[in-house]
């Protein structure tokens, strides 16, 4: 194995990230591997919409434009890309990598690795059948009971599968629902010949998984801490892990570039959508966040290290996604003098009107945008002379007719509602599908079996 | 003698979402700082701060080597995800929210922060 790090850059912390981003990654420096997220839960349920509309659909057709731009790159350097964006397509979008290989003109020189298996909306009523209750993980209620309204249903599966892609010769790796994580440690243990039960290394994955994951929230974006001092966030870094074989790691951005990477910032990013620090669960392990010892290792780098780990456990999550109703928001602006109380008797005519029409909704929530929206009751009372306040009012129901007609409710406001009213040029707020998310548990055996890679010749 | 300051003098703060629980992770500005508020940012007084804005009970965990504290706080997003009605319906800002607690300081860890707020060296 090579003593050289290897290092694992992040082109992308999810589908709508810096289209750039991953083309900066490839040509402003040195790396290895190229990892991209593109999947977040909602995500897996609207490439099913997208696939039922258009078969040939149901990927992040982000990335392959993507790669029609960097194949030459990457096979002239040998850069090796893994990515989640085969969302519920794996083989569409395989597809899609053939034609960009072949119109880069690289289809000779390049290799494309899938895995699948982790696609389980098919196979749900069997899954039930066979004893696997998918309980909600929030609130116990079986699958069964929103079965007929579920859109997507994803196992979350680790590394073994694009490890075996890459031992395979895999140029690009594209999966379906891999946890973000796996993306980024899979390389180290290819690359380093880490165990399977080498728990301690794997939680070094891990971490360094979870702050690569979300971009260039590790390397100065969305940074709060001296957030008005980062330098040059329209060419921030993005970050990239760089991975020794005894599991320690250095979290680095290509030279010349922007952003700012310390110990306080990768601290904020270690700390995101964190739950119980000492047990970060993975389908490769289980990684212990307190134990987590960081350091600065020179401008813009941190060095992670001490990470213990523990074993995996037997049981793999499930990310299910259903439908549950309809919503909509309506939004006017209310400018000064009294702002907030002009807003505020709209919201009354409107709430009257919503109840003379005899309209019910399982919520109303009404905020203030420029007053309480994000701060609530902890606001206080409104500002005197706010110069303007947008009143922003939501529903929803499991019915789509009253949500339908409340968005015809907003607009007449303008003239017969209080004054100095504007901010309406969007036109009629639009009904959207409310697709609720149901975490599970299923038995690793009831997965494992059907997951497949393959790997073929441009 | 103490002096009442806003928690965002002494800890930055991130804050993300999962379902319907948000997590605030806040991150102390000083190894004082962080002895600091954890005797004092309990999850009890966070659940009192966030008092008409949350359904459900406030968790915390202690993370001494970052000398940081997690909160979750559980029916803090509407629902969470597409089913929230929220603006902030994946409790981006949350930390924020936070960050507006009021604590009571002590002169030394007062000084702390002087030193520990300064540009250099983060």
């Amino acid at each position: 194995m090579s003593r050289r790090a290897l290092r694992i850059a992040c082109g992308q912390g999810f589908w709508g990230d810096r289209l750039d981003a991953p083309i900066e990654q490839v040509r402003r420096g040195p790396i290895d591997f190229l990892m991209l997220d593109y999947l977040a839960e909602v995500t897996m349920s609207i490439l099913q919409k997208q696939k039922a509309r258009d078969p040939s659909q149901g990927y992040a057709r982000d990335f392959v434009p993507l790669l029609e731009e960097i194949f030459p790159d990457i096979v002239e350097k040998g850069i090796r890309v893994i990515s989640n964006a085969g969302g519920v397509n794996i083989a569409g979008c395989r597809e899609g990598l053939v034609e960009a290989a072949r119109a880069a003109g690289v289809a000779d020189r390049a290799r494309i690795g899938t895995v699948t298996g982790d696609d389980i909306l098919e196979r749900l009523p069997d899954l039930i059948a066979a004893g696997h209750e998918l309980a909600n993980m929030d609130d116990g209620r079986p699958l069964s009971e929103v079965l007929d309204l579920v859109e997507s249903a994803n196992a979350y599966i680790g590394a073994a599968p694009i490890v075996e892609a890459l031992a395979r010769g895999a140029d690009v790796i594209v999966t379906g629902r891999s946890t973000d994580t796996a993306l980024t440690y899979a390389p180290m243990i290819h690359a380093f010949g880490w165990s399977w039960d080498d728990w301690d290394r794997i939680a070094h994955g891990i971490v360094a998984g979870h702050i690569n994951e979300c971009g260039a929230q590790a390397s100065g974006g969305n940074c709060m801490i001296d957030w008005e001092t980062i330098p040059d966030l329209a060419d921030v870094g993005y970050p990239i892990v760089e991975a020794t074989p005894e599991g320690p790691f250095v979290l680095t951005k290509h030279d010349g570039t922007g952003g700012r990477i310390t110990p306080a910032i990768v601290k904020e990013q270690v700390l995101y959508e964190m739950g119980d620090p000492r047990e970060y669960i993975t389908p490769d392990g289980i990684a212990d966040f307190t134990t987590i010892r960081l350091e600065a290792d020179g401008p813009d780098r941190v060095r992670v290290h001490g990470v213990k780990g523990r074993p995996r456990t037997d049981m793999l999550k499930v990310s299910i996604s259903y439908r549950a109703g309809f919503k909509a928001v309506g939004t006017l602006v209310y400018a000064w003098p009294d702002a907030v109380a002009k807003a505020q008797k709209a919201d009354a005519v409107l709430r009257a009107r919503l109840d003379r029409l005899g309209l019910s909704f399982d919520e109303i929530r009404t905020e203030y945008v420029g007053w309480n929206a994000t701060h609530g009751p902890l606001a206080g009372p409104p500002p005197e002379d706010l110069p303007e306040v947008e009143l922003r009012v939501a529903v929803k129901s499991a019915e789509k007719a009253p949500v339908e007609r409340f968005t015809r409710e907003i607009a007449p406001l303008i003239l017969s509602g209080p004054p100095s009213v504007t901010g309406f040029a969007g036109g009629r707020p639009r009904v959207q599908d409310i697709v609720a998310y149901w975490p599970a548990l299923i038995d690793r055996s009831a997965i494992e079996p059907g997951i497949e890679v393959e790997v073929v010749e441009a | 003698m103490t002096t009442r300051v806003q928690l965002r003098h002494l800890a930055h703060a991130r804050s993300g979402d999962k379902g319907d629980t948000a997590n605030v992770g806040v991150i102390a500005y000083s190894a004082q700082a962080y002895a600091l508020l954890e005797r004092e940012l309990t999850a009890e007084r966070v659940a009192e701060h966030f008092a008409g804005m949350i359904d459900g009970p406030v968790e915390r965990f202690e993370l001494h080597n970052l000398e940081a504290l997690n909160f979750l706080l559980h029916g803090a997003l509407g629902g969470g995800g597409t089913v929230s009605l929220m603006t902030d319906a994946q409790g981006k800002v949350y930390s924020t929210a936070l960050l507006r607690a009021e604590i009571d300081v002590p002169a030394d860890v007062l000084a702390s922060l002087d030193t520990a707020t300064g540009r250099a060296g983060r």
